[in-house]
């Protein structure tokens, strides 16, 4: 039994809920939502511009969210620039950065496991610059080629951008290596850790990224919220995203000076509340702590690997030896919609789809695919509640 | 009995009827939904008014396959007059109003219960519609 389960309110509602969609997005947990509350109800004006007191106890509450996102990635504060999410933090580095250098015929390096998210922003920049989209396959246990990464790069190499955890696999790349690599070619690289941040320790000062970046919504934290983190040498270089109030020092109708550091790339009203939710749902893992969130969800994913296998013709895709609580499946003959809707009857929530990641699954000549993700909040119950109904999929479809 | 797969539906759905290649269809229409991946397309013979053949090819869950599977064995001889009538009958029982005289294709009632499934149902339905829309492909020949 997760002794933390209890820190999620959803359950009061949904008591039998078996809850395995947390690389979707996590359910919540109570701090966070009373964290929120709290600023709109006792301590809410807008940041960085009112005199009076309201504000700026919103804009410390608004800044000290900055440094504890930072602390809990082990990253300078003036480096965390807040996002929307890992989407926008993507865009924004495609946009603000990389389109400033990349010319025709020049490389960006991905992989077959990226979610579209780093996929596609990427894409469209390389179309837009007539430059080449370079993917690095996976072998069939969801293992990187990091060989053919190695060799990948040539002097026409401009780009990185890969995912720190696989969403529809699990794997966990080896991303101190793959960043080293990437700058022994003096190549900048964006690491994608929405699948990382909640499940493994996240050290950005010893990972050494030039990019990295996650969003608070897996993190059991608010939606619409998220983070960059962008190397001092890029920050001062780069761009504004969007523009507008809150990231210039001055305006006239002649002359703009915009702000340095995070809040250049800050446009507009940020996401106030949300950013204190984020920073709360940090504190949060940080009290229970990485060590015991890893060993629990190791736990449960042996379990469910062991289970998994008393059910009948399914196939499991994604079995690389260092991996988190992830597992995607195939279930002969059925196809994974009818699996999440009888899985839904018994108040079981897994995904079915393509997981917002086709190259990945048509790779695997599959049209679509069911995963069963693990969070803190999960229990063995879950999982025997899952398998339980996996059972009855394979007995109607076998009728 | 389970409300949404019915013996009937699993049994078209795992093995659908009227299901391959038309070469000499006169109307074709692809049914496809991205966010699932549910996909078919749709082949129609009408001749003289008459939806003489039809087939389909495609994936997608079993609710998609014997949606069309169902409506592929009940649309052969209707009318084209018939077939859009048919249409509206089944997308009120979708909508979760009783209709009766369906026949077999009734056995799709239970899915106006899970809103998130009926679009898997309509799939075959709205190519149907968007197949008799165009004009007859062996006249443009």
């Amino acid at each position: 039994m997760s002794k933390y389960r209890k820190d999620f309110p959803c359950y009061e509602h949904y008591p039998n809920l078996a809850y395995l969609d947390s690389a979707a997005s996590s359910q919540k947990v109570a701090c966070v939502l009373e964290a929120m509350t709290k600023t709109y109800t006792e301590r809410y004006a807008n940041v960085h511009r009112g005199i009076y007191h309201l504000s700026d106890i919103a804009t410390g509450d608004f800044e000290a969210a900055r440094v504890t996102v930072g602390k809990y990635f082990n990253a300078n504060p003036d480096q965390i620039i807040f996002v929307r999410g890992a989407t926008e933090a993507i865009n924004l580095v495609a946009t603000s950065f990389t389109q400033e250098f990349l010319q025709e015929g020049d490389e960006v390096i991905i992989s077959r496991m990226e979610h579209h998210a780093n996929i596609v922003p990427w894409y469209r920049l390389c179309h837009e610059k007539k430059a080449k989209l370079v993917v690095i396959e996976c072998d069939a246990k969801g293992v990187l080629d990091m060989d053919a990464y190695r060799n990948a790069f040539n002097p026409k190499t401009k780009m990185v951008a890969l995912t720190h955890i696989s969403n529809v696999l699990g794997t966990i790349n080896p991303a101190k290596e793959m960043i080293a690599i990437a700058k022994s070619h003096q190549v900048p690289i964006l690491i994608d850790g929405a699948q990382a941040a909640a499940h493994i320790p996240v050290d950005i000062s010893d990972l050494d990224p030039d990019f990295y970046t996650a969003s608070a919504h897996k993190m059991y934290g608010p939606t619409g919220v998220g983070f960059l983190y962008v190397k001092k040498e890029h920050l001062k270089g780069m761009s504004p995203y969007q523009s507008g109030g809150n990231m210039i020092a001055s305006v006239s109708f002649d002359d703009i000076t915009y702000l340095e550091g995070p809040m250049r790339f800050e446009a507009g009203t940020p996401h106030i509340a949300g950013s204190i939710g984020f920073a709360r749902a940090c504190e949060y893992m940080m009290d229970v702590g990485m060590s015991y969130i890893q060993s629990h969800e190791q736990a449960l994913l042996m379990y469910l690997q062991e289970q998994i296998e008393t059910v009948d013709g399914l196939e499991v895709f994604g079995q690389a030896p260092n991996k988190i609580g992830i597992v995607s499946f195939a279930m002969k003959g059925v196809h994974p919609h009818d699996i999440a809707s009888i899985l839904d009857e018994d108040e079981v929530a897994v995904r079915a789809g393509h997981h917002c990641a086709m190259p990945l699954v048509k790779s695997m000549n599959q049209p679509a695919l069911t995963r069963i993700s693990l969070g803190l909040n999960n229990n063995e119950r879950d999982i025997d509640q899952c398998i339980k109904s996996l059972k009855k999929v394979r007995e109607i479809f076998s009728a | 009995m389970h409300d949404l797969y019915q013996e009937l539906i699993i049994d078209h759905g795992t093995h659908p009827r009227r299901f391959g290649p038309l070469p000499e269809h006169t109307h074709h229409e692809r049914g496809h939904n991205p966010l699932c991946g549910d996909d078919l397309t749709l082949y129609l013979k009408v001749e003289d008014g008459v939806i003489e053949k039809v087939r389909f090819e495609g994936s997608g869950c079993a609710i998609s396959m014997a949606s069309a599977s169902l409506m592929a064995e009940r649309l052969e001889g209707l009318s084209v007059d018939e077939a859009k009538k048919l249409f509206e009958k089944v997308h009120s029982l979708l909508s979760g109003t009783p209709v009766e005289g369906l026949g077999k294709i009734e056995a799709l009632s239970g899915v106006c219960k899970y809103p998130m499934r009926v679009k898997c149902a309509t799939l075959s339905w709205h190519a149907l519609m968007g197949a008799l829309e165009q004009s007859s492909e062996a006249t443009e020949k």
